[in-house]
């Protein structure tokens, strides 16, 4: 008989115990992911509703502890502290039973209601580890279920046993572990400190305040301090006074102490009959096996440049069908948009801004789908973690983690990538320093949008070097990118290197639904924010190219020179222009009629730019990027390209009145650039340069700003990029003119 | 046998880590993933490049790199 029932259960447990599978086989499609306010920590939340009972499940971040070291951790902490769960499942690895019960063992301290998900019991057995799930229940007093989340085996007993812990309300005696006499005593008189004056007992069990302070934990003292500086000064003595007398006696920490006996106690469970091992424990596993090879010293290099290739692949070419779609379809919308809305400003803003804008956001999605069912499939089987194993010696030098290789690859490593998904695939790193440096630096890789313009520039100036440069090119974003990481590694983002202690998962085949949901969940929120600010930002950067239009006076110049034309043909041109429109063969004097219109919109649209706010902009800063060799055209283009990196094809195009250039076939601007005075190799050089490292696309600072929390570093990639890329600039262009190039 | 710098250890050798020296977030990372004193590693191998280093300790695998591995002591079996 069960009763109508409402609550909410938290999901605790380490990295690669099957929490997030567990989840998913609980909740089905009624999930949805948020963010903590402020980080970036992923907030899932789900329902499971079976008859009258529904549960709000919330899957808190994998930890291996509750230290409130890493953002996980003291995530994980606060919600189990603040929101108080009516049950907390423990999901605990069967095949590594002693790692994982550090941190269920930390969570019977606090004094939680916890009941024990014995997960993946099958593939213990496999590896000839049986527990006995009884004697380890009994043990911990707390309720043990054996779980395979993969095929959802358990999960309604499990689900019974949450059940029967949320309907009870009684409250449960933590779990007492001894630390040693001289800890266990300076507990015990903190603890009665504590309970003397309330201090944060309403939230917190007195001898888990006792024992964050034995710790020396950071987050709990900081709150201990705001509430009640003296106690809180009175117990750091208490514990100074311990940590003194284990450092002399013993040369260790309580800290240390602490997690000794945490493991003594571990050890000692498990050893009264709770596991009995089949085999012996060094045989070779499956996982053993397969890095025998993919770890190799000479094979491991050879697999790992084949799998990132291979991924590197997938995502561009597969991508490039329904990338395809979608561009044919933005195209027909704005050609929709063309002929139906009156001519005017509606109709320009509707085109340039919206439907061009928007368009763009979305033309990335099929990159970032296909990109992230790739490093999901990585990232589940186990894989990424080999390949930081293997990087990690290299990234290092310059501060980086070995796991920062993928984003830099996605976003152009190889040339032709995006540096949107590549911020976004940041996200596989755990250490927050080398992290924020990667999503900083990546943007320096040669993306698929930079690389027309190369060519354009390339193809123009450097005709013989073609392959060498564009190699150059290559090798000089990785260059720049790896000594600016380890440039900010030293000054802004300064800090020791986050410990590299890693585990390495076995490898496991993904699950289609793990590996779809987190697809999606990553897609969709990039979607929602993207598409949204993309939105604004295009508006405005149509409104600074359009606004102020021409005067009056001027475009009635361009109307009479456009009327003059007209009265200078024969009214037979006009007729055969009318009937046979822009399709059929021109005799000669149409075609010359024709082509003579066309340069005359072309002029008026350049005129037009130029009296533009960005034109103007391009003009006022032209005594400072003259300083490079830019004139107010590339100074206009540049701005542009901030947009996105292909409109400096079509901006260019513009300032010198060619009318739209297809960023695709940019030949008559090649033709144009050769020739045109104050442009040279060293030009071409420099522009290259400041390409390669200004400020980042609007859609990738949209991204950086989300994935390190804050504007600010959306807004310092956009200016210390700048002003690094035009230093660059500028000093090449100096000495190069010096050299008499 | 006395007690030997993990950074030492080669391929396949096994012991029981005597002393941990580690202090901070280094330490606390390391006994967050079983690494305390009385635990049983064996090194599985490294990285191509010679560091990181990878163990295996009750059960599952570990990497660290080898300026890490400096802080462990380790009481090497006698090898047979």
């Amino acid at each position: 008989m069960t009763n109508s029932i409402e609550a909410t259960i938290a999901l605790a447990g380490n990295p690669n115990s099957g929490k997030t599978t567990l989840f998913n086989a609980l909740t089905g499609a009624r999930q949805h992911v948020g963010n903590y306010p402020g980080i970036t920590v992923e907030k899932k939340i789900g329902a499971y509703i079976k008859d009258n009972r529904r549960f709000t499940i919330v899957d808190l971040p994998g930890t291996y502890s509750l230290t409130a070291y890493s953002l996980e951790e003291i995530v994980a902490r606060d919600f189990l502290i603040d929101e108080q769960p009516a049950v907390v499942v423990d999901i605990v690895d069967a095949a590594n039973l002693e790692r994982n019960l550090y941190l269920s063992i930390q969570l019977l301290e606090m004094g939680l209601p916890v009941c024990i998900a014995l997960n993946m019991v099958d593939a213990a057995k496999r590896r000839g580890i049986k527990i006995d799930e009884k004697r380890l229940a009994e043990m911990l007093n707390v309720p043990v279920i054996p779980t395979i989340a993969r095929s959802g085996r358990g999960k309604d007993e499990l689900m019974q046993a949450v059940e029967e812990i949320a309907n009870s309300h009684k409250t449960r005696s933590p779990v007492l572990i001894s630390y040693g006499q001289d800890i266990d005593q300076a507990l015990f008189e903190m603890e009665r400190l504590i309970g003397d004056e309330q201090f944060l007992t309403d939230t917190y069990l007195p001898r888990w305040i006792a024992l964050k302070y034995m710790e020396a934990d950071e987050n709990m003292r900081e709150r201990g301090k705001r509430l009640n500086s003296r106690l809180s000064a009175v117990l750091d003595g208490i514990a100074g006074r311990v940590s003194d007398h284990l450092e002399e006696t013993l040369a260790t920490d309580p800290e240390a102490m602490i997690a000794d006996y945490r493991y003594g106690y571990i050890r000692s469970i498990v050893n009264q009959g709770v596991i009995t091992r089949a085999n012996d424990l060094s045989r070779l596993h499956v996982s053993d096996r397969i890095d025998g090879i993919v770890t190799h010293r000479y094979l491991g290099p050879l697999v790992m440049v084949a799998v990132l290739f291979g991924l590197y692949q997938f995502t561009f070419t597969y991508s490039e069908i329904p990338v395809t779609w979608l561009e044919t379809g933005i195209a027909k919308l704005s050609q929709l948009a063309s002929d139906h809305v009156p001519e005017g400003v509606l109709k320009s803003l509707l085109i340039s801004a919206v439907i061009d804008g928007v368009g763009g956001v979305l033309g990335f999605v099929p990159l970032i789908v296909f990109m992230f069912f790739g490093i999901a499939v990585l990232e589940d089987s186990g894989y990424l973690a080999r390949v930081a194993f293997m990087l990690d010696r290299i990234f290092r030098i310059f501060g980086l983690h070995g796991s920062a290789v993928m984003p830099f690859i996605i976003s152009g490593g190889i040339a032709g990538g995006c540096a949107v998904p590549g911020v976004m695939a940041a996200r596989t790193l755990k250490s927050p320093r080398e992290r924020l440096t990667t999503i900083l630096t990546v943007p320096f890789m040669n993306c698929g949008a930079k690389l027309p313009v190369f060519a354009l520039l390339v193809a123009t100036f450097f005709v013989q070097y073609e392959a060498v440069m564009m190699f150059g090119i290559t090798l000089g974003a990785w260059a720049g990118a790896l000594l600016v990481a380890k440039l900010l590694r030293s000054t802004v983002i300064r800090g020791e290197s986050t410990p590299f202690v890693m585990e390495l998962p076995p490898y496991r085949l993904p699950t289609l639904k793990g590996v779809t949901t987190h697809t999606w969940e990553r897609t969709w929120q990039y979607i929602k924010k993207a598409g949204t600010i993309i939105l604004a930002i295009s508006i405005i950067m149509w409104a600074l190219m359009s606004y102020p239009g021409l005067p009056d006076s001027v475009k009635q110049g361009f109307q009479a020179e456009r009327q003059a034309l007209l009265a200078a043909v024969p009214e037979m041109v006009i007729r055969e222009m009318q009937s046979d429109g822009d399709n059929g063969i021109l005799s000669n004097q149409a075609h010359d009629f024709k082509e003579q219109m066309v340069l005359l919109d072309a002029r008026e649209a350049e005129a037009g730019l130029k009296n533009s706010i960005a034109g103007r902009v391009g003009q006022g800063v032209e005594s400072v990027s003259r300083l490079a060799g830019f004139d107010w055209r590339t100074n206009i283009a540049l701005l542009g390209g901030i947009a996105a990196k292909e409109v400096v094809i079509s901006t260019l195009g513009t300032a010198y009145s060619l009318g739209e250039v297809d960023p695709e076939d940019s030949k008559p601007l090649a033709d144009t650039l050769a020739q045109a005075p104050g442009w040279r190799p060293l030009t071409a050089l420099c522009l290259i340069l400041f390409i390669m490292f200004y400020a980042p696309c609007f859609v990738s600072v949209v991204c950086i700003s989300r994935e390190s929390g804050s504007w600010k570093w959306g807004a310092f990639s956009i200016v210390f990029n700048t002003f690094l890329a035009f230093t660059l600039a500028v000093v090449v262009f100096q000495l190069g003119s010096l050299m008499g190039f | 046998m006395p007690c030997m710098s993990m950074r030492h250890m080669k391929d396949n050798q096994e012991g029981v880590i005597c002393t941990i020296k580690a202090r901070g977030e280094l330490g606390r990372r390391m006994r967050d993933m079983g690494l305390v004193p009385g635990t049983r590693v064996k090194v599985r191998g490294r990285a191509p490049l010679f560091d990181p280093v990878a163990l295996r300790l009750m059960g599952f695998t570990l990497t660290l790199r080898n300026n890490e591995a400096d802080y462990i002591e380790v009481d090497v079996d006698e090898l047979h």
